[in-house]
């Protein structure tokens, strides 16, 4: 008992033999950001996706110029001192516009990424856990959005609601959700029975609190693995939108709006396409480093031999 | 097993019997055209009303009057009519057709199929009708009205219009010719045929349409009996490519003749290509500001007047519409008769900003709907920029043109960008819309008219002009009349017509002719020859 | 399916009384029947959620129809003539029994039956979708295999990397650049479109699939025509599927080499190759045909960006350019044509889990 006190606090968390649940818990964690730290390309994706939260907070700091002011004189002009990767068919400065853009990109993602797994969380583990026509119905409704092409059916929503970068982001979370659904249906059909579970009922747990105290916590770890790589194509789906012209309004700095924006220049003023083009391809590689380096940690099937 | 070894067969065969083969260019005979063809919906010349698919009728069908593709500044020029004289009250026109002309199925084209053409087109009463109903024709009277006799035809009209506005009009498609015999023979219930000639073609035209597909490409064939030669192309195909980038690589590479939609910066670099030249053609479309009068700071007369000095004119037309627009403050098209090429506004953010202030209309917010093309997102966003330094805020809502319309009809666009195209090669095609709106009540419902839409109550005056020009028998009395109506235009109206469309085409060296039609008419093959 | 059956009924051939073999049968045919009418109730949801959708749009379909110009009396003629009066409950009913007797209607934004349109395009998205995923699979599948015999070493690595960029980039970027490069300034492929001018309606349309098609006609220099036409959005679409397949045979591949199984194979003394290809491999076929089957199902959506760039008269630019339109008939069309990929797809890979996995009995 005595050694405790002398022992590192790495040695602590590390222990075979932890004291506490809470220690135990902790160790956990810990053992997985080890594992987590030896993947040094899951490092760099964390390392780069930390930059582009400080860049989004402090934009208009770090940005140059103003991503709105235009000079129809200076348009279009190659990456050089005044603009370091050279300005649009307007005069903007393109850096300066990628900068800001990193708020609306992280606002998109983070909003997505919450709302969808939520959704499906709640649809997949209701569906499971009731079973019955519950379950048909639910799963019926899952697979009709399942069943749709998915850049239609976000199109379709934003087409119906208007275009606009709240409107994109619902309807990016109103394809995405299916397929939470039916993970988080599979997860629960795998512990409804599970012993623990008929305890906690026996203790007199409803059906609520079951669901909440003791399936989703469970759910929750496939659920993380599962949205981290999926951030990746809700950026792309994102630039897609604005791509079309359905996402961020005009003179919203989008990424896939500015490479919209690029695309009629592309053979002699490549930059205007290509620097957004690198900004969205260096985010979402970076989130899928990160998942990919997740589920090594996190899914308890993949991983550990 | 037998079917399975003739397959095995013929990839054998083919394998060894056929050398590769490489088509650096397009065949001589062969025009091979690049154009965005989505808009297509139908060929019958009396539906048709789309730019593409007049594109097509155009060469397929023969009018009674039509433009001579080498000098189209000619005007309207006899045609399937050899001649044609005015009544003496200016009622009537009468048109004597030319003999010996067949139709593509070898019918010969007579006076009847031509006052069965018009006819139809009238009780059909699809969108484009008006062009002709406007004479005074309808379902009822148009067989009263409309009469052959022999080889003539005469039209009898409700008013003694223009001369020039009535052969003006009958240059249009709908105005078309077509095979009575032949399309009697394809209908469908009292359809009169247009099912049948959505997809097939009966005219006398230079070129015979030989399959359309939609969204994919058009192709014609030469009619060889064609009354005015046969043309040099043998065939011409209009492939439907969307991306100006992708049509300017095609052109580079050979394997288009024709480029129809490059942008500015395609058009700067293949002009500096080997083998390539852009023909820059104006074409009749109008680019204007239509500043909606229930929008209560918009229908400020001050504000007004400032957005005027808010439209940087020049350096717009110099940077991202360079090659595309020039800049035009009149609504008829330069080309057109009675067109006045005065430029009474500049840009002067300053005094723009000095006439707001002077009104108390500064801090102002304006929120917009523009349809999701990239000239007038680009012009709105600079506008944009423009009003910000003048102390008024617009807040820009991209939108498809399905979308963008819509509501413009409905008199909810409170600053509309966007483009106006004349119907008919005649002033009273702009006129009528933009100097016209006899009731500007929302109950009027005149979602034709650009007055209405902008709910601009035109002064009575002005109004009474327009109706007049349209009777005025003599042509130069006519253009000044027009010219009148338009500086008054520029002093007073909400509506601000901003730049005219240029139309710069790609075409590869040896191509001669081309002809995209101007301000007046749509593509003319006929007249292309491909030297070396 | 029918192997299983007459195994199980094989199996209690023994003694089974004809009243047995009847409920059996009933049985059978009432859990066919549940999953048909499932599958209805899917089709009929998704139409549903489509024709709502049109009709909350904010788009006119009828001024499509006849355009800005068209006066009062021809818009109201033609809003009648659309059926667009009726109150919705009757449009979707009537819809409903149209398509019923093959009847899809006409799109308003081509002027032909949808039935045609589909007929035309869904063939060109065929041939992509289905290059694109033997490019996938083929890559993808030894790719992943290696990676897996080799976890950890550089093989691995390089596999990770190159599928992560292949999900990482975005799709219209890496279209145009691919243009740009191999068919402006390399001249390898055909540019945008499915063949050159010089061939377009030289060869009679069998199977819609150009490819296809020059080979029955046996025109050599139109099929070479069509191959460098499609190589190029073929091989972006083959190596987006190529990442998602090489990632999940790797994950399927690690799952059996670390099954007890194989290790009992290697104390044998088999070769490694003999027991990464022989032995593991043919287990993970099942799910693998699976994540290939969902994989080539979502390229028959339709890429729609792939084609808006490669100027590919394709479903998904068709679907997309419809629903712009107000053009619900054919964008109607094509979610049935989608929908119905979609669940014939997930239940031949139902169905072949059942017919090969042995577990799933």
């Amino acid at each position: 008992m005595s050694d405790v006190q002398y022992q590192s606090r790495r040695d602590w968390l590390l222990t075979d033999a932890p004291q506490t649940r809470r220690q135990a818990r902790l160790g956990a964690i810990y053992q997985g950001w080890l594992t987590f730290r030896a993947n040094k390309l899951a490092m760099f994706g964390l390392v780069i996706l930390i930059l582009l939260i400080v860049m989004a907070i402090f934009a208009p700091l770090l940005a140059p110029y103003s991503p709105f002011s235009q000079d129809l004189t200076n348009r279009l002009q190659p990456p050089g001192a005044a603009n370091w990767l050279g300005t649009d068919h307007l005069g903007r400065d393109i850096m300066s516009r990628l900068i800001h853009g990193s708020r609306i990109t992280l606002f998109i993602v983070g909003t997505v990424a919450l709302i969808a797994p939520i959704i499906g969380l709640f649809v997949g583990t209701v569906a499971g856990f009731a079973g019955g026509w519950v379950d048909q119905v639910l799963m019926r409704i899952t697979d009709i959005f399942l069943a749709f092409p998915k850049l239609i059916l976000a199109l379709a929503f934003v087409a119906a609601l208007g275009a606009g970068i709240g409107n994109a982001v619902l309807a990016l979370a109103i394809t995405a959700w299916p397929p939470y659904a039916r993970l988080a249906r599979a997860e629960t059909l795998t512990i409804r029975n599970a012993d623990f579970i008929a305890a906690a009922r026996l203790q007199g747990a409803g059906p609520m609190r079951l669901l909440i105290g003791h399936i989703w916590p469970l759910c929750i770890s496939s659920l993380i693995v599962r949205v981290a790589l999926d951030m990746a194509g809700i950026i792309l789906s994102a630039a897609g939108l604005g791509f079309l012209g359905l996402g961020a309004q005009p003179p919203m700095p989008e990424w896939g709006a500015m490479i919209s924006d690029g695309r009629t220049y592309i053979l002699d003023f490549w930059w205007v396409a290509a620097m957004p083009g690198l900004a969205i391809f260096i985010v979402s590689l970076a989130f899928n480093l990160l998942g990919d380096g997740l589920r090594d940690v996190l899914d308890p099937k993949g991983a550990k031999e | 097993m037998n079917k399975l070894l003739n397959t095995r067969a013929i990839l054998l065969a083919s394998a060894l019997a056929i050398a590769p083969a490489a088509y650096a260019e397009t065949p001589a005979d062969v025009l091979v055209v690049a154009h965005t063809i989505d808009d297509i919906i139908s060929l019958d010349p009396a539906q048709s009303f789309e730019f593409s698919g007049n594109d097509v009728s155009n060469n397929t069908y023969d009018r009674l009057v039509d433009f001579d593709p080498l000098d189209l500044d000619k005007g309207f020029q006899p045609s399937l009519a050899e001649s044609w004289e005015v009544s003496e009250d200016g009622l009537s026109i009468t048109f004597t057709m030319r003999e010996g002309v067949t139709f593509h199925s070898g019918n010969p084209v007579r006076a009847e199929d031509a006052a069965w053409s018009l006819q139809r087109a009238v009780k059909l009463d699809k969108t484009p009708a008006f062009i002709l109903t406007q004479f005074g024709f309808t379902a009822d009277n148009v067989e009263q009205k409309i009469t052959f006799e022999g080889n003539t035809l005469t039209l009898t009209m409700d008013k003694p219009y223009a001369p020039s506005f009535v052969l003006n009009c009958l240059t249009a498609n709908i105005a078309s010719v077509v095979d009575k015999e032949l399309v009697m023979q394809h209908v469908e219930g009292e359809d009169m045929g247009n099912t049948w000639l959505s997809n097939n073609d009966a005219g006398s035209g230079a070129y015979v349409l030989a399959s359309w597909t939609p969204n994919e490409a058009v192709q014609l064939t030469a009619y060889e009996d064609y009354f005015q030669g046969a043309p040099a192309m043998k065939r011409v195909i209009v492939k439907n490519v969307q991306e100006s980038s992708a049509q300017r690589l095609q052109l580079e590479a050979g394997d288009i003749d024709v480029a129809r939609n490059l942008t500015p910066t395609d058009v700067e670099a293949v002009s500096a290509s080997e083998g390539i030249k852009i023909q820059d053609e104006p074409r009749g479309r109008i680019l204007y500001m239509g500043l909606n009068q229930k929008d209560e700071v918009l229908s400020n007369p001050a504000v007004i007047e400032a957005m005027k000095y808010l439209v940087n004119y020049q350096g717009i037309a110099d940077s991202f519409l360079k090659g595309q627009f020039m800049v035009h403050q009149s609504f008829l098209p330069s080309g057109y008769l009675g067109a006045l090429d005065e430029m009474p506004w500049t840009y002067d953010v300053e005094k723009a900003k000095a006439l707001i202030e002077e009104a108390g209309m500064s801090g102002k917010t304006i929120t917009t709907k523009v349809r999701d093309l990239r000239e007038y997102v680009d012009v709105a966003q600079a506008l944009q920029a423009s009003m910000a330094e003048a102390g008024l805020t617009l807040n820009i809502e991209q939108m498809t043109g399905a979308q963008v319309l819509d509501a413009y009809r409905a008199r909810e666009v409170p600053i509309f960008l966007g483009e106006w195209g004349p119907d008919y090669s005649d002033p009273n095609t702009n006129a009528a819309t933009f100097a016209y709106n006899p009731d500007n009540s929302d109950e009027a419902n005149a979602t034709g008219l650009l007055a209405w839409r902008n709910a601009y109550a035109v002064p009575q005056a002005m109004g009474d002009a327009t109706v007049a020009a349209t009777l005025e028998q003599d042509g130069d009395t006519r253009a000044t009349m027009y010219q009148d109506i338009q500086r008054q235009y520029q002093a007073e109206a909400p509506i601000v017509p901003l730049f005219q469309r240029i139309e710069p085409t790609g075409l590869r060296e040896g191509v001669e002719n081309w002809q995209s039609g101007k301000t007046v008419t749509s593509v003319i093959y006929r007249a292309v020859t491909k030297g070396e | 399916m029918s192997a299983t059956d007459t195994e199980n009924d094989g199996g209690r051939a023994a003694g089974p009384s004809p009243a047995d073999r009847r409920a059996a049968t009933r049985r059978r045919l009432k859990r066919i029947g549940g999953v048909f009418l499932s599958l209805a109730l899917t089709m009929l949801g998704l139409l549903l959620v489509t024709f709502i959708i049109g009709r909350v749009m904010p788009i006119d379909p009828v001024l499509k129809v006849v355009g800005d110009r068209a006066t009062q009396a021809q818009y109201d003629a033609a809003y009648v003539a659309m059926g667009l009066d009726q109150p919705l409950y009757v449009q979707f009913i009537r819809y409903i029994g149209d398509v019923l007797t093959g009847d899809f209607g006409r799109s308003i934004s081509t002027g032909q039956l949808v039935i045609n349109d589909i007929k035309r395009v869904f063939p060109a998205t065929v041939e992509l979708a289905t290059l694109g995923t033997l490019i996938g699979v083929l890559i993808g599948v030894p790719l992943g295999v290696i990676a897996a015999a080799n976890r950890g070493g550089w093989v691995d690595q390089v596999a990770r990397v190159v599928a992560l960029i292949g999900y990482s980039m975005p799709i219209f970027w890496l279209g145009l650049m691919g243009l740009l490069i191999f068919y402006g300034i390399l001249g390898w492929v055909g540019g945008p479109g499915r063949q050159d001018i010089i061939y377009s309606g030289m060869v009679p349309t069998v199977t819609g699939l150009l490819m296809v098609d020059s080979l029955i006609a046996g025109d050599w220099g139109a099929f070479k025509d069509a191959f460098s036409h499609i190589i190029l959005p073929a091989s972006l679409l083959g190596y987006f599927s190529l990442a998602y397949i090489s990632r999940m045979t790797r994950s399927f591949m690690l799952e059996q080499l670390s099954a007890e199984y194989i290790t009992t194979a290697r104390v044998k003394g088999l070769s490694e190759r003999g027991v990464i290809w022989r032995h593991a491999f043919r287990n993970i076929s099942i799910p693998l045909i699976t994540v290939i089957a969902l994989s080539f199902g979502s390229l028959l959506e339709g890429s729609v960006l792939t084609e808006i760039i490669f100027s590919w008269p394709g479903l998904g630019q068709y679907v997309t350019k419809a629903l712009l339109a107000g053009d619900m008939n054919a964008v109607l069309g094509g979610t049935i044509v989608i929908g119905t990929c979609f669940v014939g797809l997930n239940l031949l890979s139902d169905l072949l889990y059942r017919v090969l996995d042995p577990r799933s009995k």
